[in-house]
């Protein structure tokens, strides 16, 4: 466990066992953290999302059901919270205003004073969405705004400051050509930036645009990709289309205003459990059940950038972290034996930060 | 110019054998420079043109004269050279370089990251508490159910009868129709460890699924090669009730991992060293050969095996996890030729 300097990790991926893990793409290393020092499978991590104050915290939803706080400042786990209620792991976790918002799978959500301490175990708000939830995500331009969806449990959209009803719910398809009920099964959330618009990725390879501000409830557009169930859902930056994966490690770019394939990325074997694209650069990591991260270019040209094999069951979530910008200094740092990322340097021409040099430790997996 | 020329060399190399056409002594009386006359003894070296190659003589005949005459040439360097080195070798005697390996494709097999380290921890206790972990603590002991896909014929049948009498504690049922997905929770029930079909196509088995219960990963194979105990020769008697050992070799990545402890929880931990009885699922390049021996041990270096039992090849074609759902389970590996089989020397078990 690395004591301090955990900051120069760029995607941070939560694993079956409990551990956290920082991956530096650019020394190519991967370091592991720990909150007790041996790894528990009932720490297996089901949520990730960044804590208050930027990109300082981790909050990190475990199989039983708390949430640990870590801090990539200084590297290590620093306190926990117990989220009883309701049954199932989590299946969201949000944060705003000092508050923590938790999605559990049997549909409770609660809504809890995030002071790091055990002390409060009364939430502050409980709302009840129906059972069999897969997803909650918040809306990170209107923070009290959540949307929730699950296994024949509609897209639902809530406001935690408003009423105890839903701001939208979504209208299941009309019945197919034998007249028979489309069934429900939303996988993935996303808010579209820049309108009210939703996507969502289904079990029944279908990837649905809804739009809560027209009259219609039910999905604007309709594409279907594959033939397996779409487990992970990202949107590129530009948002304009999106990257959807599915239980078959076939990763998909959708084009949103046409409902169009625009390409697939292809390298992962397992189930794909996590992806997440960076806010500006078209990087793409994605992670499975077969146990490695990958770091994927979306475009110019569609390929492999990287991949790292910490031989663990990876599951959910990476948080990517902003300060990419750095990589021009490390890269004038790193000795020429390890291996350059050719690609991100010529990306990199606009921001030359000048930060601090912070002597790092060097972090390998224990 | 090129066929005038070939020609009167092809003459001048092998005059003495060549069976004279009429026309060959008109022609080299009217041979160009550097043409030989037909009753020279000596072969003169043969004026071809430069970037001349064999290939482009249109005559079939003298192109495959030609080949030939170039195949017995290349052959005789290539012995040449052969007892040259065995010369050199024996001259310097102990001083000789060892002699090098040759490549195959198993000692080029490229570097692969998913190899584990015996020291692993992380794999390590990955393994501990993974869904084998019960059998490998000594908790529970297998109890294998055996079947086949609908309707199977006379090879199939008999492969899983034999099979049963490899695999202690297990029961053949014959599938009625049945969904897996339904006969699933039946075994569960009734505390089943392991479920095995069989697929067929065509009377010959070709595919095997299986599905660790209650809740572990299911892995399907590709099967070939299938031989019954009366096809194998020089085999011996059948085998006893005694618990077999087993061996597991080469399955070095997590995946081999994974499908090595799969087949280890088939059968029970306590292996009976009265019946000298072993099975061996043996991972070379992506296929596990599977085979059953009776050993006896004649000195303390020399056995004697004798093989029993069916045998049969698995290659596997994904790893699913939880039991068997094809439609709507996640897959932790899955087979894609394209993508995977572009190299000839990666494998990932």
């Amino acid at each position: 466990m690395a004591a301090a300097g955990a900051r120069w990790n760029h995607v941070w991926v939560g694993t079956e066992t409990g551990i956290l893990k920082g991956v530096n793409l650019q020394r190519k290393q991967a370091a592991n953290f720990t909150a007790a020092e041996q790894p528990r499978r009932e720490e297996a991590v089901s949520a990730l999302c960044w804590g208050a104050g930027g990109e300082t915290q981790i909050l990190v939803g475990c199989a039983d059901r708390t949430v640990r706080y870590f801090s990539t400042e200084e590297g290590r786990f620093q306190g926990q919270k117990h989220c009883p209620g309701g049954e199932g792991t989590f299946r969201g976790l949000a944060q705003v205003d000092g508050t923590l918002i938790t999605c559990v799978e049997s549909g409770i959500i609660h809504v809890w004073h995030n002071n790091d301490k055990e002390a409060s175990f009364d939430p502050l708000l409980e709302l009840s969405v129906g059972p069999g939830v897969c997803r909650m995500r918040q809306d990170p331009a209107h923070p009290h705004m959540v949307a929730t969806g699950g296994k024949e449990n509609a897209l639902k959209v809530w406001d935690l400051q408003g009423s105890e009803e839903p701001v939208f719910r979504a209208k299941n398809v009309r019945n197919d050509w034998l007249d028979l009920r489309v069934p429900i099964w939303d996988q993935d959330i996303q808010f579209l930036p820049g309108s009210q618009k939703l996507v969502t990725c289904t079990g029944y390879h279908q990837i649905r645009v809804y739009d809560p501000a027209s009259p219609q409830r039910r999905p604007v557009l309709e594409a279907t990709y594959g033939e397996y169930p779409l487990t992970a859902m990202t949107l590129t930056p530009g948002a304009n289309s999106v990257i959807v994966g599915n239980t078959h490690g076939q990763l998909a770019e959708i084009d949103l205003r046409q409902g169009r394939l625009l390409g697939c990325l292809k390298g992962l074997a397992g189930s794909v459990r996590g992806l997440q694209c960076h806010p500006s650069k078209p990087l793409l990591a994605s992670c499975g059940l077969d146990r490695v991260l990958r770091v994927h270019r979306i475009r110019n040209p569609r390929g492999l950038e990287h991949k790292d094999e910490p031989q663990e069951p990876q599951e959910a979530k990476k948080a990517l972290p902003e300060d990419t910008e750095t990589d021009e200094l490390w890269a004038s740092l790193e000795a020429a034996a390890k291996r350059k990322l050719p690609d991100l340097e010529p990306t990199q021409g606009a921001l030359q930060t000048r930060r601090r040099k912070k002597k790092r430790p060097g972090s390998t997996s224990p | 110019m090129a066929k005038a020329g070939d020609k009167s060399g092809s003459r001048g190399k092998k005059s003495l054998k060549r069976k004279a056409t009429a026309e060959e002594p008109q022609e080299a009386a009217a041979a160009e420079d550097g043409a030989p006359e037909s009753g020279v003894q000596l072969p003169k070296a043969a004026a071809f043109p430069p970037g001349f190659s064999i290939s482009e003589i249109k005559n079939k005949q003298r192109r495959h004269l030609m080949f030939t005459r170039w195949k017995q040439q290349q052959r005789k360097e290539k012995l040449a050279i052969k007892k040259k080195l065995k010369k050199e070798r024996e001259a310097l005697g102990d001083k000789a370089p060892p002699k090098p390996i040759p490549k195959t494709i198993d000692n080029q097999r490229v570097y692969d990251e998913t190899v584990v380290d015996p020291n692993d921890e992380e794999v390590a206790y990955d393994e501990a508490t993974d869904e084998f972990a019960s059998y490998f603590n000594r908790q529970t002991s297998p109890k294998i159910l055996i079947t086949t896909s609908d309707r199977p014929h006379g090879r199939t049948v008999r492969l899983c009868e034999q099979l049963s009498t490899v695999i202690p504690n297990s029961h053949v049922y014959y599938r009625r129709g049945l969904a897996l997905k339904k006969i699933i929770p039946q075994c569960i029930s009734r505390d089943f460890t392991d479920l095995i079909v069989i697929n067929e196509d065509r009377k010959t088995p070709n595919g095997l699924i299986l599905s660790h219960l209650p809740n572990g990963p299911t892995a399907h194979f590709k099967m070939s090669s299938v031989r019954l105990r009366k096809e194998i020769k020089r085999r011996g008697k059948d085998p006893t009730e005694h618990i077999p050992e087993i061996i597991l070799n080469n399955f070095t990545t997590r995946l081999g991992h994974s499908v090595g402890r799969m087949f280890a929880s088939l059968f029970p931990h306590n292996p009976q060293f009265i019946g000298r009885q072993v099975a061996t699922f043996h991972n070379q390049r992506d296929y596990i050969f599977f085979r059953f021996h009776r050993y006896i041990f004649k000195s303390e270096k020399k056995v004697g095996i004798q093989e029993l039992g069916p045998r049969f090849t698995l290659k596997l074609r994904s790893l699913q996890k939880g039991t068997f759902d094809s439609k709507y389970g996640e897959y932790e590996w899955v087979h894609k030729p394209r993508e995977m089989d572009t190299s000839r020397r990666k494998f990932h078990l």
